[in-house]
């Protein structure tokens, strides 16, 4: 027992260290990218700016100041949940981002259950039928899905449902029916990546000893599949779908735009558009942030479920 | 040059001892050569590639001209005597002219990005392989850390500090990419190095640099082709998306990401504007994912047995 202990121990803390040190690392790319651009007070200030304007900006933030200086102080203001301030709109970037944030985590989580009811049996078939035409249909379906743009596919169904048949709403946040287009265009980013590890997980389990051994018993092939195969393929596709939720929240920046859907993505681009270049490396970091915790929160559900993993990471 | 560096040459694979079983499997280029499945996919890239190298042949007028009387005209009208098969934009050029110099774009950002970021990834995944040590684990963390950051989010902030450009977009797609390869090189060198013929080159005495470019790197790069093979359909899905949001070539060059966003304006009343370069955009990055997968299924040593 005291093994099991000091192993668990080691390895969340050896699994939040390295958490930690991505998230001072994401600070730092930001950073470096935005001073990549020389003078970032030009970027700061509207377009309209005086000189004495770029001047007193400058100052203000303390751009004056030795690069390491700044760097601190940027760290710093992450730490005190600073994520700069939007000179356009006169308010601080973060509370920008929290206005728009639940109209993104709701198309996210809508196409993620979209992406999971679909890409799931879907990787099973291909996995299991593998021999049959039905099988040997899904993963050229899957890459097909693969190699349509996102922005197109939105496209296309705002022309299929919006136009010609005048089913559905094809912009703004009013109610499910308008979420039904854009949840499916950012399931379509999402359902691919499910669907192959789904099946590339079952391929590895169905050849096992303990498949062959239920089959022996009379386990018929659904019970198989269901009662044991699924349970012991799902932890790879677990930790996936954790991913898949913090990259859904980047890739909604097209689709967001396509279907003016008020979520961080519309954000994105329009703050782009408007030169309001703060709002959009507090973005950044903040999906950034997110993906990281995610991550992490994974990791750590994926140690509950399989206790091999604690243990041979500690060992190691 | 002769004599020292001919001994850890005769290291080789096919000059080990013949107590070694012998290869059952041919070179993975000859599998490669004679796979006649993936032969239509490779001809329609390849018409998209004599398609941006040589776009005269394809249209004669040069797109860059706006004729306002002309301006959304339907697929196959015609006017002054000249046939518009694919129809025109809101500023009257002919669509698919627009669309064949669009494959120039496209093209050239993707393949410079998939050979830039593989050029550097490599390297560096290499060096940091063959090194170990401190250098190994900061260039490892440093791709973990770029990995973390959701890529088309960083992609945005790249090109908004650089300002949108074509070597930018590349520059920035490279930045944004490479620890894809640096990963896959990492794990391939290490492999590489416990092998027998790179630790009798070592013996025999051999330099550093020549066992990574004699040994090593052979063994590298079938893994990084087929990571860089993946990666080309995606880079053109992502300069489309970037030219979506005006952050890719900038105007009047055409770029099939730039003439979809353009076409969403008239989307109720001029459907061939955003039907057409999304066909293309599709059928290119379908045949780059179809040849990809080919690739993959007989080069990558990992999935052997897997896919079939």
């Amino acid at each position: 027992m005291k093994v099991f202990y000091s192993g668990t121990v080691r390895y969340v803390a050896g699994r939040l260290g390295q958490a930690l040190l991505q998230l001072v690392g994401v600070v730092t790319i930001v950073f470096v990218v935005l001073r990549l651009t020389g003078d970032p007070a030009q970027l700061l200030v509207p377009q309209q700016a005086t000189a004495a304007d770029i001047a007193r900006v400058r100052h203000q933030l303390g751009l004056d100041q030795p690069l390491w200086t700044q760097y601190l102080h940027y760290l710093a203001g992450i730490c005190r949940f600073d994520f700069g301030y939007s000179y356009v709109q006169n308010r601080p970037a973060l509370s920008l981002i929290m206005e728009r944030l639940p109209y993104t985590v709701d198309l996210a989580l809508a196409a993620l259950v979209i992406s999971v009811i679909v890409g799931i049996p879907i990787g099973m078939v291909s996995a299991v039928q593998r021999r049959r035409l039905l099988g040997r249909a899904a993963m050229p379906f899957v890459l097909v899905a693969q190699s349509m743009p996102a922005f197109w596919l939105g496209l296309l169904l705002i022309l299929v449902f919006g136009v010609w048949l005048r089913v559905l709403p094809t912009s703004g946040a009013e109610g499910l029916q308008s979420l039904v287009l854009p949840a499916v265009t950012l399931a379509s980013l999402s359902f691919a990546t499910v669907a192959r590890i789904t099946r590339s997980s079952f391929l590895e389990q169905v050849g096992a000893e303990y498949v062959k051994t239920a089959r022996s018993h009379g386990a018929g092939m659904g019970r198989v599949l269901f009662g044991h195969v699924l349970r012991n393929a799902s932890i790879p596709i677990v930790t996936l779908i954790g991913l898949e939720i913090a990259s859904l929240l980047g890739g909604a920046v097209i689709t967001e735009t396509i279907f003016a859907w008020p979520g961080i993505g519309q954000l994105t681009v329009q703050s782009i558009d408007a030169r309001d270049f703060p709002v959009v490396q507090a973005i950044v970091l903040f999906v950034a942030l997110v993906y990281i915790a995610a991550n992490f929160a994974t990791d750590m559900l994926y140690s509950v479920i399989d206790p091999r993993v604690r243990t041979t990471a500690a060992e190691g | 040059m002769t004599t020292v560096h001919e001994d850890p040459a005769g290291a080789r694979p096919e000059a080990r001892p013949s107590v070694r079983v012998p290869r059952l499997r041919r070179p993975a280029w000859a599998r490669v050569r004679d796979s006649r499945a993936a032969l239509p996919f490779a001809i329609v890239l390849a018409i998209y590639v004599v398609m941006a190298l040589a776009p005269s042949w394809f249209v004669h007028a040069p797109s860059l001209s706006s004729d306002l009387s002309a301006r959304l005209l339907p697929p196959g009208a015609v006017r002054d005597g000249v046939t518009h098969w694919l129809g025109t934009d809101q500023l009257g050029r002919d669509l698919l002219n627009r669309l064949v110099y669009g494959t120039r774009v496209s093209l050239a950002i993707a393949f410079s990005a998939v050979l830039c970021a593989g050029a550097f990834g490599t390297f560096l995944g290499v060096v940091a392989g063959f090194a170990r040590g401190a250098l190994a684990a900061i260039v490892m963390r440093v791709a973990d850390i770029v990995l973390s950051i959701p890529f088309f989010l960083l992609a945005i902030l790249t090109v908004v500090a650089l300002g949108p450009s074509l070597v930018n977009v590349v520059v920035c797609l490279t930045l944004v990419r490479w620890p894809r390869y640096t990963r896959v090189a990492y794990a391939q060198t290490l492999e590489a190095q416990g092998k027998e013929f790179v630790r009798s080159a070592r013996a025999i005495g051999a330099s550093g640099p020549w066992i990574v470019w004699r040994h090593i790197l052979p063994e590298v790069l079938p893994s990084v082709i087929v990571v860089a093979t993946l990666e080309l359909g995606t880079m053109v899905i992502y300069e489309a998306s970037l030219s979506f949001i005006g952050l890719g070539v900038q105007p009047p060059t055409p770029s099939w990401g730039a003439m979809l966003s353009d076409g969403r304006e008239y989307i109720a009343t001029a459907w061939w504007l955003t039907t057409f370069p999304g066909v293309a955009l599709f059928i290119l990055v379908l045949c780059v994912n179809l040849l990809g997968d080919h690739v993959r299924d007989r080069l990558d040593p990992t999935d052997q047995g897997r896919s079939r």
